[in-house]
């Protein structure tokens, strides 16, 4: 047991609307974080100047923009962790430090994006390349070779676990049914009211061979904020605490390029799972859901391998038969996740699993939900981890 | 072939340092790989310290140019604008034989040919008059 455990808890959760188009103006995040900021501090039965620390996501609104919004004078502590999607997950170990060793009192996660409405990722990728996962390494030794965007990179991973291990299209197709199946029960899913088959996912276009549309998360407009204190000081607050079990990151070798690793398919999961799981005094069995941070769909399979829900190369078997969907064995992206609620930066992860365990999942409630997990994923492989318990 | 500057319209690296160095053997028709001087390890992307013993000297040490082709995607609806007119085209990760891996780009091979294992070998493509792509073909086994 690590010396985390059961410190720390989300106490306020928050999250605006999940759009494809926004009217109004789109060139600063901050707009639409403050909104889930808002949200999450009221959730929690505090006032905005109670907030005395903000971890803001990279790229995104900087704590001093979001502080001069909601008032907070006496800003205790910051910081961002350079981690692309994992960013949330490794903001939650951060705050848990923070409140747990009373550097800050309430720390505000915020995250959230124009991701539709604003620059896209084909605008970015042109303008903007070095801000691009993999940096000067990218810019210098993958753009010349016109591998520019994630969808690439990460379907010739998925390639590789096809030529290693026999995954197939239907082991990718059978995650983006069962997260549609998940949006059918979320009405803030971007994908609601729009069910998939697995011949609706065979006959989606191409995008980069072997993924197609529907193996690719949806850019979106939309926020997400939590906020994190003390179990302690929980006690005088209005929601009942999501406890923070145990937290972890890891990071592939070398996390900086893609292509070179001595282990291909080894992800910051591979080292972080067990880890977490250890804080938490707990075993990848005891976990009654999971929401996996999803880009596209074989890196929901490849992070189940390498945080020891099943064997690597098991992967594509185990998430068929409805094992992975809401009553299956371990429901996995119960509200949809990125590729069918929304890519809101896996922040809408976090708000789903403190919406599992307080019992207000509605349509989608994980029976008995006692323990789940949240993990993040970000830039090559990156990778954070939080159980969460209730 | 030699191509004016102004035709060229893709991502080019930045010709600076090690980057520089790399492409510049290119240009020269050698595909080099950095070999540390302690341990003689090679290494690829280049860096300045040898993360296995520490060194900081090194060599560029020539590779035969061949090797296998290990994994790839094949680009259908391109997220770059300077690549739509190449579509369907391959980005690949190439094994060469003494060991190193690269990401390169797989020409004269029609997508739905290509195989895990592949062998192929080193072309090189002199996109302008300072850079020069190290790119793959298949050839017979």
């Amino acid at each position: 047991m690590g010396a985390l455990q059961g410190r720390a808890c989300i106490v306020g959760i928050g999250n605006t609307p999940y759009r494809r188009g926004t009217e109004g103006p789109v060139d600063l995040p901050a707009r639409i974080e403050l909104e889930a900021c808002e949200l999450a501090i009221a959730d929690a039965g505090l006032e905005p100047t109670d907030i005395d620390g903000i971890l803001p996501f990279y790229g995104l609104s900087i704590a001093e923009v979001l502080a001069v919004n909601l008032g907070v004078e006496d800003l205790k502590y910051q910081a961002t962790s350079h981690v692309g999607g994992a960013g949330p997950g490794a903001s939650l170990a951060n705050a848990a430090m923070a409140v747990d060793a009373g550097l800050a009192s309430h720390v505000l996660i915020p995250g959230g994006w124009y991701g539709f409405s604003g620059r896209r990722v084909r605008q970015i990728v042109v303008q903007d390349p070095n801000s691009m996962s993999g940096g000067v390494n990218a810019r210098d030794f993958y753009f010349p070779f016109g591998l520019t965007a994630p969808v690439q990179w990460f379907s010739f991973i998925a390639r590789w676990h096809m030529n290693e291990f026999g995954t197939k299209p239907e082991h990718l197709g059978a995650v983006a049914v069962a997260q549609r199946k998940h949006a059918q029960r979320n009405p803030n899913a971007l994908m609601h009211g729009k069910p998939l088959t697995m011949d609706d996912y065979l006959d989606s276009a191409m995008i980069a061979d072997p993924y197609r549309l529907f193996d690719c998360s949806l850019e979106a407009d939309g926020a997400a904020a939590f906020v994190v204190t003390t179990l302690e000081r929980a006690r005088d607050l209005k929601q009942k605490p999501v406890k923070l079990l145990g937290v972890a990151q890891g990071q592939p070798y070398p996390a900086d390029d893609i292509v070179t690793r001595e282990d291909v398919f080894q992800l910051g999961q591979t080292s972080a799972a067990p880890r977490a799981f250890e804080m938490a005094g707990i075993r990848p069995q005891d976990v009654d859901f999971a929401e996996i941070y999803d880009p596209f769909t074989f890196q929901v399979i490849q992070q189940l391998e390498e945080m020891g829900f099943c064997e690597r190369g098991e992967g594509g078997p185990f998430v068929e038969g409805g094992r992975i969907e809401l009553g299956g064995e371990l429901p996995v992206n119960t509200h949809g996740g990125l590729l069918s609620e929304a890519h809101i930066l896996g922040m809408n992860h976090f708000i789903e699993a403190a919406r599992q365990l307080r019992g207000e999942a509605g349509e989608r409630q994980v029976e008995n939900a006692e323990i789940g997990i949240v993990t993040g994923f970000g830039d090559f492989g990156d990778g954070a981890i939080a159980v969460l318990g209730r | 072939m030699e191509r004016a500057e102004t035709e060229y319209q893709k991502p080019l690296p930045v010709m600076a340092g090690m980057t520089k160095e790399f492409y510049e053997n290119c240009a020269r028709g050698e595909l080099c790989f950095q070999r540390c001087a302690g341990c003689e390890k090679l290494r690829h992307v280049p860096t300045p310290r040898c993360a296995g013993c520490g060194s900081w000297n090194w060599v560029w040490s020539p590779s035969n140019g061949r090797g296998k082709l290990v994994t790839w995607t094949v680009v259908r609806r391109p997220m770059h604008p300077d690549f739509v007119d190449d579509t369907p085209y391959a980005p690949a990760v190439i094994e060469l034989d003494e060991g190193v891996r690269m990401l390169s780009w797989i020409v004269d091979c029609p997508p739905e040919d290509l195989s895990a294992g592949m062998r192929v070998e080193v072309v090189f493509d002199e996109v302008t008059s300072e850079v020069t792509l190290p790119k793959f073909r298949r050839v017979a086994s």
